[in-house]
């Protein structure tokens, strides 16, 4: 490998408006915030933003915030603090690296917007462990820390088939948390609201859903890296009609790039599927190196995850309920190895790259036996590579290196 | 290049070794690259002016410029290597001085599968020089030492820190350091063994099977079955390098 050859990623045009609305959202989060014109809830990824949004929340996503610490590294120095008091180096490094952040007081959204000093001062905190239970040990330090209520869902977990008794248990628990949310607002749920938001959401998911599935085309429009960056709106504003306006355009632009057979990657000669979480902090170095290999790691089960096609505005609680249920991280590894044969089919897959993130057990579906069984099911080779979502401290670059090189000579030999 | 130790091959255009060298990679991967490459060349009875192609490898690979900007991953090469010795169904146990691989080739020698050991050092040579160092013995003495154990002690711990706690508790209680050296080596294999199923025929290379034979030796009554050797194990990701300018497929650039 020669250093110095760099190969000129292509921008997607799109990204301007995308940084717009970012901006906007934070700007608006930190004016709730600062003037009490509205009232803040702190909420998981994957829900119940739905709720919290039609009920007039302005919503801060902590995991939102601890990839930001990651892609800046600013982990690096946040996750020590957090290992101090207790939190151990082994949890989740988005967990460690925000409440580190917290602790040293410090945010990467006071770089990214001036004027922003802090995030935005919660009034409930809202958890849903669909996808663990970190995020709720998270904002149980907070809410002690704060003095601020925190509510949630312990949500049923390894789900084969997601029935009608799981769904009334968590459309139940949501339902249950109506009540402390009101006594926030000072308002009632208005159920009209929240089955527009519930109907915005659905056409924010299908249109991201679209977007994805561009990458089927060869050459691949978009590729994994890109992908991570996009789905910020997807994660953020969910239920909002600026969401939906923007992947319009992000969907035309790729569009056009298939149409004209222009690729993310140039010379597209390998289609690798990602599983697992990105090295935050390593997007461009890895988004770099596969493009320099020619080969365009263009889908991920993790960038799916933001795509619920349950949600239903005829039936608010109970689709919400489905549709955080129904998600990949939720299932049970029998559904999750159908679910990524089909990914792998879908788009075309010469080889799959498995993230072992040491500190995220929830996202590394390596630790059963998954790449095994899968390589010997579809004939498809697999790769696993060590390292982390946040804690730089648990990726060899090195080996890394040396690890994806091999794997893509062996795809090309074994064309 | 490896990260332990510089190799260097030098054939002829039917494939035959004719020079070879290791040494220390040191400090200065380029100085030492270059000393390593006169050194085989000198044994070649060649200089640098009658070299055609040449591909490097290993950690360093891209510390030799003077030489070729051509570089293949030492999983290509030491499968290249190894399958020129051995032409079938094979699977080679490669334990170097900072990591171990286990790669699988069918019987046309394409890669099936590889794996890598985790980002620890269990298991690998830089897992024994740590061992030696506490035990105040050189890594030379090593495989002797180990020949004269009569009840080996194992470690218990995947974990080289925690492993050197073990053999500190076995040196406070008195144990015989042959014995605890024939237990280093058993862990060493053990590290191995957890990576993937051995399924081919076994080729063991890298720098610590070739100075220590007994480490082979305990690896096929562990496993069960003979394991092969090319005729300088330590060498092998060099052939394999070479074979690669020879054959002067497309290479990664």
């Amino acid at each position: 490998m020669s250093e110095e050859k760099k190969v000129v990623r292509k921008k997607i045009q799109a990204t301007d408006q995308m940084n717009k609305i970012m901006s906007d959202y934070f700007y608006g989060l930190n004016e709730a915030a600062t003037t009490g014109s509205k009232k803040v809830a702190w909420c998981t990824s994957v829900g119940p933003a739905e709720l919290l949004r039609a009920m007039g929340f302005a919503v801060h996503f902590p995991e939102n915030h601890a990839a930001m610490l990651g892609a800046t590294r600013l982990s690096n120095e946040m996750i020590p603090v957090a290992n101090a008091i207790g939190y151990s180096p082994d949890i989740c490094s988005y967990l460690t690296a925000d409440i580190g952040a917290y602790l040293k007081g410090m945010t990467p959204l006071s770089k990214a917007y001036p004027g922003i000093e802090s995030v935005p001062k919660p009034d409930v905190l809202v958890y849903n462990t669909n996808q663990c239970r970190d995020v709720q040990d998270w904002l149980a330090w907070y809410s002690e820390k704060l003095g601020v209520p925190m509510i949630g869902i312990a949500s049923p977990k390894n789900v084969n088939e997601v029935t009608d008794s799981h769904i009334d248990d968590v459309a139940s628990q949501i339902q249950a948390l109506v009540p402390t949310l009101e006594a926030i607002t000072g308002e009632k749920l208005d159920l009209e609201r929240l089955r527009e938001t519930v109907s915005l959401s659905r056409q924010c998911t299908e249109l991201w859903k679209d977007v994805l599935e561009t990458a089927t085309a060869s050459p691949a429009p978009i590729t994994f890296f890109d992908s991570t960056i996009h789905m910020g709106p997807a994660v953020v504003l969910r239920g909002t009609q600026e969401a939906i306006d923007y992947y319009r355009v992000l969907l035309a632009e790729l569009k056009e790039r298939v149409a004209n057979g222009v690729g993310a990657v140039e010379g597209e000669s390998l289609r690798i599927y990602w599983e697992g979480m990105p090295v935050w902090g390593r997007l461009r170095q890895h988004s770099e190196m596969f493009a320099e290999l020619k080969a365009a790691v263009l889908a991920s089960t993790y960038c799916s995850s933001w795509i619920f096609p349950a949600f239903d505005p005829g039936d608010p609680f109970r689709s919400m309920a489905k549709a955080y249920l129904e998600l990949f991280i939720v299932r049970a590894d029998a559904y999750k190895g159908e679910y990524i044969k089909e990914m792998l089919a879908k788009f075309r897959i010469d080889g799959i790259i498995y993230h072992d993130a040491k500190t995220c057990p929830y996202n590394s579906n390596n630790r059963y036996g998954m790449p095994q069984r899968l390589e010997r099911e579809t004939g498809i080779p697999a790769l696993v590579i060590s390292g982390d979502l946040n804690d730089l401290r648990c990726v060899s670059d090195e080996q890394t290196k040396t690890n994806v090189e091999a794997f893509i000579e062996q795809l090309e030999e074994g064309k | 290049m490896g990260a332990s130790r510089t190799k260097v091959a030098v054939i002829d255009p039917s494939g035959r070794l004719l020079g070879h060298a290791v040494k220390k990679s040191g400090i200065d991967f380029s100085v030492t690259a270059a000393a390593c490459l006169d050194a085989a060349l000198e044994m070649a009875g060649a200089s640098r002016e009658d070299i055609v192609r040449a591909v490097s490898t290993g950690y360093g690979r891209g510390n030799v410029a003077f030489v070729t900007e051509k570089s293949k991953t030492e999983i290509g090469c030491l499968a290249k290597g190894c399958y020129h010795y051995f032409p079938e169904a094979i699977t080679v146990i490669d334990i170097g001085g900072q990591d171990n691989k286990i790669i699988n080739l069918d019987a046309a020698g394409r890669r099936s599968s590889f794996k890598m050991n985790r980002k620890c050092a269990a298991g690998t040579g830089a897992f024994l020089e740590e061992m030696a160092s506490r035990l105040d013995i050189s890594l030379e003495e090593m495989n002797g030492l180990a020949r004269q154990s009569q009840e080996m002690i194992k470690l218990g711990s995947y974990c080289t820190v925690f492993s050197a706690t073990e053999v500190l508790e076995s040196i406070r209680n008195g144990k015989r350091v042959p014995d605890i050296v024939k237990g280093l080596f058993y862990s060493v294999i053990k590290r191995v063994l957890e990576m993937d199923i051995l399924s081919g025929q076994v080729v063991m290379t890298g720098g610590v099977v070739a100075c220590n034979p007994y480490i082979v030796e305990m690896a096929e009554e562990m496993i069960g079955r003979p394991v092969l050797l090319p005729e300088l194990p330590q060498l092998a990701g060099a052939v394999g390098a070479a074979l690669y300018a020879l054959d002067d497929k497309p290479e990664t650039a």
